[in-house]
């Protein structure tokens, strides 16, 4: 019984700041604020950065989990632990790494900006950067733990009927972890919709360019509350259709994420 | 084709050390015990596991030597793999299974699905042609899994244990079929298994497994009758003795006689089935058998309407009688019984 109140005291945890959002937004408002070209542009530049950034993710982060699910290197828990610390890292520090080693002046930047003409800070590809360094760790941790309780017994099969290893890879093992990857790419996704810190450090803060909606929210908080609860209403709406429309269709059996979206 | 094989490979506690030569058209079965090293023998012949040294040929073609850094990868050998679980991909139809190994090796689509059809009505299961695997049972997902093997039309055909997941129910009717398959296909076929009457169903020879060795190698009917050691004795479900024969008389290391009738002298084996053992209660008198041992009941194993006794005492034996035999002499174990043979049912040859 005590774990029964405890828990419905979690959901309630949970709900309740939804409600007090519900309750305090300016409905009559929502209109005018929505059609806002400011907010309408920080609302299509956080979508096409956070799906960018989720296809980063899926292209460098699945091959990524199959090198540390399967292949027994030297230093692999090392490189595990390297690879996911962006997780646990509080993402203002995030930004400030990538400033200093992407930055136009950074280690690494500077090359970029004298070889290539290329900046990345301020700009939305610094956004991109910014969102898939927070955000990939949550795929390669969900793909790497499906990898891991594959039964390769299947793949040994698929070889044994002439199957490349890029062959069965591609037709044997990434349908067989299809929900997981799925769902880490929206655990990716999630992350990097709701990403603040890093963004804001590396890439700033310009509208059409690097605002996006998180920081755009956080903006108004200052000079219109009213506009900052809308935004963060869209916010919520978009995410909650993402991850509802998925469960079902998606996700049926998935194995449980290893850990929950985040956002910033 | 012809397989010549000699497989060394180290994999944990287990030594694996074999040399096989399969002839073409030849249906050889690996029979050995679990851990034996059946499965990895099988895994190095299709390429999943590297052989430490050795050599395997596939006719005159040679896949996998260590010493001339020779290895060809299972998905270039012309091979086909029929697995325990049958292993179907679950996010493909029945005739995606089946048309996989056409489509690895570059078969077009149309093509590949119309032979994958055409296996599939060669194992009578046409009509799941469009199902997922999981609505399969589990005979019917062994005989997609054979279509798929066989689909590519591979030169040997490896089997691993290929019914030992089935029910008894659906396992006859999946050992017919494979005999039926097996006897259509002209390769190489070796088969593992830890079930005697999978190899007499399906196998042309037997080579006994145990403990990483070839024990014994050799026509099914050869092996029966002559095993060589206390394994495959039990496996064929005979006594195995073993000892020196003068005049006619072989004395074991316990120091037990047994008489027989035609044994060459020196070290023999002898092997007496446990159908030719009568037993009684008390010593026979003015009988012509002539051999009568004193032993202890210590088990009874009942087979349909045979039991099985297991006797303990200076020659240890199993003897099969009837359940009738068994509740005329109301036999338990611990009873003192006499267990006796004819000389001549006694079949004795050198070691």
């Amino acid at each position: 019984m005590p774990a029964l109140v405890i828990a419905i005291l979690a959901i309630a945890f949970f709900t309740l700041p939804f409600v007090g959002l519900l309750w305090r937004a300016p409905w009559s408002r929502a209109w005018s604020v929505l059609t806002q070209e400011s907010v309408r542009q920080a609302l299509w530049l956080s979508i096409r950065c956070s799906l960018w950034a989720t296809g980063f993710a899926i292209f460098f982060g699945v091959p990524l989990a199959w090198l540390l699910a399967r292949v027994n290197f030297p230093g692999r828990s090392v490189a595990r632990a390297l690879c996911t610390l962006s997780m646990v890292l509080p993402p203002v520090v995030g930004g400030v790494a990538l400033f200093f080693s992407f930055g136009r002046r950074g280690l690494f930047g500077q090359y970029l900006d004298r070889w290539f003409d290329f900046r990345l800070p301020f700009t939305t590809w610094g956004v991109v950067v910014a969102q898939t360094f927070v955000a990939m760790p949550f795929l390669v941790l969900t793909v790497e733990a499906a990898i891991r309780q594959l039964d390769r017994r299947f793949e040994d099969a698929a070889r044994t009927l002439g199957g490349t290893r890029w062959y069965v890879f591609r037709r044997v093992t990434l349908p067989t972890v299809r929900p997981a990857l799925v769902a880490g790419a929206v655990l990716a996704w999630a992350r990097a919709l709701g990403e603040f810190g890093a963004t804001i450090t590396f890439a700033g803060n310009f509208p059409g360019t690097t605002q996006t909606m998180p920081l755009a929210t956080y903006l108004r908080l200052e000079s219109e509350p009213q506009e900052a609860l809308i935004l963060s209403l869209i916010l919520i709406a978009v995410s909650f259709a993402v991850l509802v429309g998925l469960r079902d269709r998606w996700l049926g059996n998935a194995p449980a994420p290893t850990s929950a979206a985040a956002g910033a | 084709m012809t397989l010549d094989a000699q497989v060394e490979v180290r994999l944990g506690t287990l030594d694996l050390d074999v040399k096989l030569t399969v002839a073409p058209g030849e249906v050889l079965a690996i029979l050995g015990p679990n851990g034996a090293g059946k499965s990895t023998l099988l895994r190095a012949l299709a390429g999943l596991v590297p052989l430490d040294s050795g050599r395997i040929t596939l006719d005159d073609h040679v896949v996998d030597e260590p010493a001339t850094a020779t290895f060809v990868p299972a998905e270039q050998r012309p091979i086909g793999v029929l697995f325990q679980d049958s292993l179907l991909f679950a996010h493909l139809t029945v005739s995606e299974n089946v048309a996989f190994g056409l489509r690895a090796r570059g078969t077009a689509r149309a093509d590949a699905r119309r032979r994958a059809n055409a296996w599939l009505e060669r194992v009578g299961l046409s009509k799941y042609a469009g199902a997922h695997p999981r609505t399969l049972s589990g005979g019917q997902a062994q005989r997609v899994a054979l279509a798929r093997a066989l689909a590519t039309n591979p030169r040997l055909l490896l089997l691993d244990e290929p019914l030992s997941a089935l029910d008894v129910g659906t396992r006859g009717d999946v050992r017919r079929e494979l005999r039926r398959h097996l006897q259509s296909f002209d390769g190489v076929r070796v088969m593992v298994t830890h079930d005697p009457v999978d190899a007499y169903a399906l196998a042309d020879r037997v080579a006994i497994l145990d403990a990483g060795r070839l024990v014994q190698v050799g026509t099914i009917s050869d092996v029966t009758a002559h095993p060589r050691s206390r394994y495959v004795a039990e496996l064929v479900g005979t006594n195995l003795v073993t000892g020196t024969v003068t005049e006619g008389v072989l004395v074991t290391k316990a120091g037990a006689r047994v008489v027989i009738a035609d044994a060459e002298p020196g070290l023999s084996f002898a092997v007496i089935r446990p159908q030719a053992i009568t037993l009684q209660r008390g010593a026979p008198v003015d009988t012509s058998t002539r051999n009568v041992w004193p032993g202890r009941i210590t088990d009874l194993d009942r087979l349909g309407d045979r039991v099985r006794v297991h006797l303990d005492g200076p020659l240890p034996l199993t003897a099969e009688i009837t359940v009738a035999a068994l509740n005329a002499l109301a036999l338990r174990p611990g009873d003192e019984i006499a267990a006796s043979v004819k000389a001549t049912d006694i079949h004795a040859y050198p070691v």
